[in-house]
């Protein structure tokens, strides 16, 4: 053992000397701490890492926030002039229709800047909520979409070379969930959309169009609600408190859920002020009156006060939820079979290995088939030439042979030919003899019959002979014809039998 | 590494997406309450820093470290008391919690004992990296658990300082080799120790001789160059880095001073005050770590350097054979650059068993 290699780790805690612990310490915080080895020291002067939550404040700053909202309700019920209302401009949007076959998930993105904050946030909009006739697959694509960002989020947190302070965050902070103002209870739609979407984000019920509600109804409403949701086993988002800055207001306000919110961006004159309100023909409900509605309630606990918990809570809860279980889905686990523990790089390569060995298994077998076909189409395509050269060979010989028998039958005209001229020849010598002899016109006529019998044969023999030859070399043309397309099918078998190469073994 | 290095800077002011126009809102709505909200969850959350001092003994790092934190977080060691200088180099480690208007810190400092101190310094700087890197392993390894912690514990080291000896000349080959090494992996921020031994000239004339060895070198210490986000960011490091190695003093001692009671050396010829701009550079160095860049160093440790680690540490896992629980090995290969610490060092320690 080489000593200038060994190392030495300790952990120490010092005798104690001067140490006084300061008495703002809790005492278990102590106990944890000394089973930790850690000690508290006082220090004697002033050292200046109180601006710690500044620096840290600085950079989020720097950073920009990031904050996203869902908004699920029927179309109609006045989302998006809540959410115009309660960051008090007009994002664009237009109303949309009733008539969309599924349901659909729409998410814009802006950009807002107050003081020195900058707020990055999106808004997610479900188009055609409750719309159609059967609403069994309304809450699917809603789920789907929440799914799909945390997806995103782990895929970006897995990769090798990742940049995850770069990443812009579409996680859904928070959803709103707008109840509409019927006074009797939840929808089916309603319970079965919030049951499942319970353990997946944070959910705030709001009864939306509350001005349709008289005050006495709305208390009874609410305690309907709240009542079916817990019987339900609904968790909807509960303000924290924890801290005791905000404990108080936060468990007030916990008793004021559901909120029952208006929403309005027109400006009515009440008293000398101009209000955002709605004016009807009986008076007018004032948006931030809180004796008209919950809307400064709700603005106040999801803006100003609990923004950042919602964020942590998705973060930490929510997210680590949906990783653990697509995790545990991928077959990763912690502990191994024999509780040992398993790293998940561990696992990882298993399964790597696993998945190359299937993969060349796979190739493998495309391999023999493909090598076991292209086999059998040699064999085929061997036979049809073989098939095609005995045609071609019996094509030939008849051939010959009908040529043969051509000459044959040509060299017995051209016989004939000749004995006939002989003849002619004969015929006309008597003919001058005898027509010097007595000059009679029967011989004449005998003659002239003849020459034109011998005419009439020669013609006949002419023609005989010519069409013969005609049609040796017509058949002769088509035997040749028949043969060279045999030939070029032939041919083109082979080649492209031959521009599939076989694999090299 | 450095294609690595250059990744990303670490805390980018505007994350990227497409299209987002901005929207002119019409009154308060109270975005900005966000920030106090933020900061409640850190104060309850409480802070952690981990530091960690390198050099020779006798060059006053446990002094150093009782000024900064003005407590005595380390025993001072005096020489010719108990204990003899270690043989070896270790490496100590105490965690301490320190309170200060309603933040609390929780604060681990890292001692080196016996760094160069021996005849035949060769390869001293690898158990300090191996703790570096052990130190990221352990983060990591929580980090890709199923089940995971809702808060992870960090003990990666966020600054090591390092003290050069005030030679008044130049950076000796012990303290180039070791910085070379450690600028990848961690934020350095090099001090010329005891500086009351130079006069101002040479301070001056030690510190550019310094900042040229350094260029020379391509040692990029901490605030490095490339992480600069925007022009304020750059004039205000700049300045920094014009000062960089910082000449300081420490001293635990108080002494009267004009009737002001201050940290100081009293020697024949005067008392050095240390919190005093004049004497030394100490507040600079204070400043630097804890008052003005602490969460800044936080935050290059976390986006830069561990990101670093765990993408070389990714890349080579799958050719390695299994290794026992949650340490995976590997053979390094030999060479001069930098390698991934723990391989190495628990390579050794493996063979160290073996031959047990």
């Amino acid at each position: 053992m080489t000593s200038e290699v060994a190392r030495h780790l300790l952990f120490q805690s010092h005798m104690p000397t001067k140490t006084t612990c300061p008495s703002s310490q809790v005492s278990d915080d102590e106990q944890k701490q000394k089973r930790e080895n850690i000690r508290s020291l006082t220090m004697s002067g002033h050292v200046g890492f109180e601006s710690l939550p500044d620096q840290l404040v600085n950079r989020s700053i720097q950073q920009g926030f990031c904050f996203n909202i869902l908004c699920v309700g029927e179309t109609g019920i006045g989302k998006s002039t809540l959410i115009d209302t309660l960051f008090n401009t007009n994002f664009e949007d237009h109303e949309s229709s009733h008539f969309y076959p599924h349901v659909r998930l729409k998410a814009q993105t802006y950009e807002l800047h107050e003081s020195n904050v900058q707020l990055k946030l999106t808004i997610v909009n479900t188009v055609g909520f409750g719309d159609q006739i059967n609403k069994e697959e309304s809450y699917q694509p809603v789920v789907d979409y929440i799914d799909a960002q945390f997806e995103a989020y782990l895929q970006e947190e897995l990769k090798i070379k990742r940049s995850l302070f770069n990443y812009h965050d579409s996680r859904i902070h928070v959803c709103l969930y707008f109840i509409s103002p019927t006074g009797h209870s939840l929808k089916t739609l309603d319970l079965l959309t919030m049951k499942t979407l319970d353990s997946k984000v944070n959910i705030i019920p709001v009864i939306a169009k509350a001005d349709a509600i008289s005050k006495a109804e709305l208390q009874k409403f609410k305690i309907k609600l709240m009542s079916e949701l817990v019987s339900n086993g609904v968790q909807i988002y509960q303000f924290p408190a924890d801290d005791e800055t905000i404990a108080k207001i936060n468990a007030s306000m916990n008793g004021h859920l559901p909120f029952a919110v208006v929403g309005s961006m027109d400006e009515v004159k009440v008293g000398n002020k101009m209000v955002k309100a709605r004016q009807y023909p009986w008076g007018v409900v004032q948006v931030e009156n809180e004796n008209h509605c919950d809307f400064v309630k709700l603005r106040e606990m999801l803006i100003c006060t609990n923004m950042e918990d919602l964020r942590e809570q998705t973060h930490t809860r929510h997210y680590e939820l949906y990783r653990r279980c697509k995790l545990e889905e991928m077959g990763f686990t912690d502990v191994g079979p024999e509780n040992k523990p398993l790293s998940l790089q561990e696992t990882y390569e298993a399964k790597r290995h696993e998945f190359y060995g299937e993969r060349q298994r796979k190739e493998e077998e495309m391999k023999q088939m493909f090598v076991q076909r292209v086999k059998e189409k040699e064999a085929i395509l061997k036979e049809a030439e073989r098939e095609l050269q005995a045609k071609f060979e019996h094509l030939k010989r008849v051939h010959q042979e009908e040529r043969m028998k051509l000459e044959e039958k040509r060299r017995l005209l051209e016989e004939e030919i000749i004995a006939f001229s002989k003849k002619k020849a004969t015929s006309e010598i008597y003919q001058n003899q005898s027509y010097m002899a007595s000059g009679s016109n029967l011989k004449k006529d005998k003659d002239r019959k003849k020459i034109s019998n011998a005419q009439v044969l020669e013609g006949g023999s002419k023609r005989a002979s010519e069409s013969m030859r005609a049609g040796s070399l017509l058949y002769g043309a088509q035997l040749e014809g028949e043969s060279r397309r045999a030939r070029e099918s032939l041919r083109a078998g082979s080649l492209s039998y031959r521009a599939h190469p076989l694999p090299q073994h | 590494m450095d294609p690595l290095r250059q990744s990303a800077s670490p805390c980018s002011s505007r994350p990227s997406s497409p299209k987002t126009p901005p929207c002119e809102m019409l009154g308060y709505v109270g975005i900005e309450a966000v920030l106090d909200q933020l900061k409640i969850k850190a104060m309850k959350m409480g802070f952690e820093f981990n530091i960690m001092v390198v050099g020779q003994s006798g060059l006053g790092k446990s002094t150093m470290l009782n000024t900064l934190f003005k407590s005595k977080v380390w025993k001072c060691t005096l020489p010719g008391l108990a204990m003899p200088t270690p043989q070896t180099l270790q490496l100590k480690s105490v965690t301490h919690v320190i309170e200060e208007k309603g933040v609390k810190l929780k604060l681990t400092v890292t001692d080196t004992p016996g760094f160069g101190d021996q005849i035949n310094n060769d390869k001293c700087w690898n158990p300090i990296l191996g703790y570096i890197n052990e130190q990221y392993e352990r983060y990591l390894q929580e980090e890709i658990l199923i089940t995971r912690q809702r808060h992870i514990p960090d003990t990666r080291v966020h600054c090591c300082v390092y003290f050069v000896p005030p030679t008044g000349h130049c950076l000796r080959p012990l303290d180039i080799e070791f910085l070379q090494r450690l600028c990848r992996t961690v934020n350095v921020v090099p001090v010329i120790a005891r500086a009351d031994s130079l006069t101002l000239e040479e301070r001056e004339a030690f510190r550019r001789r310094i900042q040229h060895n350094l260029r020379t070198h391509c040692i990029e210490v901490y605030p490095q160059k490339c992480f600069d986000e925007d022009i304020n960011d750059r004039i205000l490091n700049s300045k920094i880095r014009d000062r960089i190695p910082f000449a300081v003093v420490g001293a635990d001692r108080q002494h009267l001073v004009n009737g002001r009671c201050v940290l100081g050396r009293k020697t024949k010829w005067g008392i050095i005050e240390v919190e005093n701009m004049a004497h030394c550079e100490f507040p600079l160095l204070r400043d630097l770590l804890i008052r003005s860049h602490l969460q800044d160093l936080k935050d290059i440790t976390h986006n830069v350097h561990y990101e670093n680690y765990r993408v070389c540490r990714l890349n080579e896992s799958h050719v390695l054979p299994h290794g026992p629980c949650w340490v995976n090995l590997a053979p390094t290969p030999p060479g001069p650059s930098v390698a991934p610490g723990p391989s190495k060092a628990c390579t050794q320690a493996r063979e160290d068993s073996d031959d047990n």
